[in-house]
């Protein structure tokens, strides 16, 4: 071995030193760090669906409907208020949005605008959508609005979780 | 890379002196374990600040999960030590580490009793020592509230009537520590939390840095 490759004694000690205290600081963060992460790591399960109305209610018209779901939030339980604009599209398939608006996540109303009577109008920063939830361009929001993932069973709607749209 | 990074700032900021300052000092022949074994009793004070430095980092996170309300704190406690990954190990840092601090902390008071370490020039260092060991008491006293279980109330009942046995201002102190004259309650917590959270941890380090800065400044006590 040259002598340029050799390591000295305080080298030595000093990686060695390092190497230990490296070793015991990562051992002493390590559950504390996994800890604080938890929430980014925790497995999302998908929720129930709810029972949200009738299906003979129905139209062909937007019409806003609200259920309750039961939300577990660590180790406060609350009951939370949900809305969905639902209507039946020209196949007669039930179509139901979210009402949160993809910009900002304001709350969107259906016809609220004289200008636009067929469109989704969010009122935060002007944001329009046609009525199947695609957003108008040159409008601030950059996707469509979410659906709700939704299943019809003895004559009553059921809605479950939101499905995001991409944005073109 | 990391030294580029080092030379780079060490250029425009001078840092080596500083680290240099702290890092670079003798280990009496006296004080190390590697000469004498029985030296080993000049750990205790770096373990109680070893100790003491888990106890900061682990509170830190818990109070990520925990709340100070009587309605949600012994739930909150519950659900982190349940439910979040490595709660028990992490609650359990800061539940053992806060004994252990104690008892580092009093061996440490020993080796400088017996040795006759606190004698002058050094009194003033051990005054500092003595109102740290009073600190570490007190964090003790208010975080065993927190989790706000059966235990924690009954024991900090007994230490409030401790407290309002002092002559004459004794229900004056009690109040204040409690936050109302009768009830251990909402406001005790928040209270206790405050102080524990803040108030302490506060006067512990400025202690700490007292007590180190003096340790520095007047050396290790010599050889037996």
């Amino acid at each position: 071995m040259s002598d340029k490759k050799r390591v000295s004694r305080r080298q030595f000690l000093n990686y060695t030193l390092t190497g230990v205290g490296g070793f015991m600081a990562a051992g002493m963060m390590a559950p504390m760090v996994r800890f604080a992460i938890d929430p980014v790591l925790k497995s999302q399960e998908g929720g129930d669906m709810h029972s949200v109305a009738s299906i003979d209610e129905i139209t062909n018209e937007p019409q806003r409907f609200e259920w309750t779901i039961e939300q577990v939030d660590a180790w406060y339980e609350s009951e939370v208020q949900k809305t969905a604009w639902v209507y039946k599209d020209e196949n007669g398939e039930v179509v139901a949005l979210s009402p949160i608006c993809t910009h900002l996540g304001c709350t969107v109303d259906w016809g609220s605008q004289e200008e636009h009577p067929n469109e989704f109008f969010c009122p935060c920063h002007g944001g329009r959508y046609t009525k199947d939830g695609v957003n108008v361009k040159g409008t601030p929001p950059t996707a469509p609005l979410p659906y709700y993932d939704h299943k019809v069973k003895d004559g009553m709607l059921y809605l479950g979780d939101t499905i995001s749209r991409k944005g073109e | 890379m990391l030294q580029r990074i080092y030379d780079w700032v060490d250029e425009r900021v001078d840092i080596t002196p500083l680290w240099r300052d702290i890092a670079d000092h003798e280990v009496p022949e006296h004080v190390n374990p590697a000469h004498h074994f029985s030296a080993f009793v000049y750990c205790f004070g770096g373990l109680t600040f070893f100790v003491t430095v888990i106890q900061i980092l682990s509170g830190m996170f818990l109070t990520m999960y925990y709340v100070p309300d009587i309605e949600n704190a012994w739930k909150s406690v519950y659900y982190l030590q349940r439910e979040v990954a490595y709660g028990q190990i992490v609650r359990g840092m800061h539940h053992w580490g806060a004994s252990l601090v104690i008892v580092m902390l009093f061996l440490h008071t020993l080796r400088v009793f017996f040795q006759g370490a606190y004698k002058k020039p050094r009194e003033l260092n051990w005054v500092i020592g003595v109102l740290l060991f009073f600190v570490m008491l007190g964090l003790g006293f208010t975080g065993y509230l927190l989790p706000w279980d059966n235990k924690a109330y009954f024991a900090t009942q007994v230490g409030l009537e401790i407290a309002a046995a002092t002559p004459f201002i004794g229900d004056d102190i009690r109040t204040l520590l409690a936050g109302d004259p009768e009830i251990v309650g909402a406001q005790t917590l928040t209270r206790f939390f405050a102080i524990h959270v803040f108030f302490l941890p506060a006067a512990l380090f400025g202690l700490m840095a007292f007590h180190f800065v003096l340790i520095r400044k007047q050396g290790i006590s010599g050889p037996l």
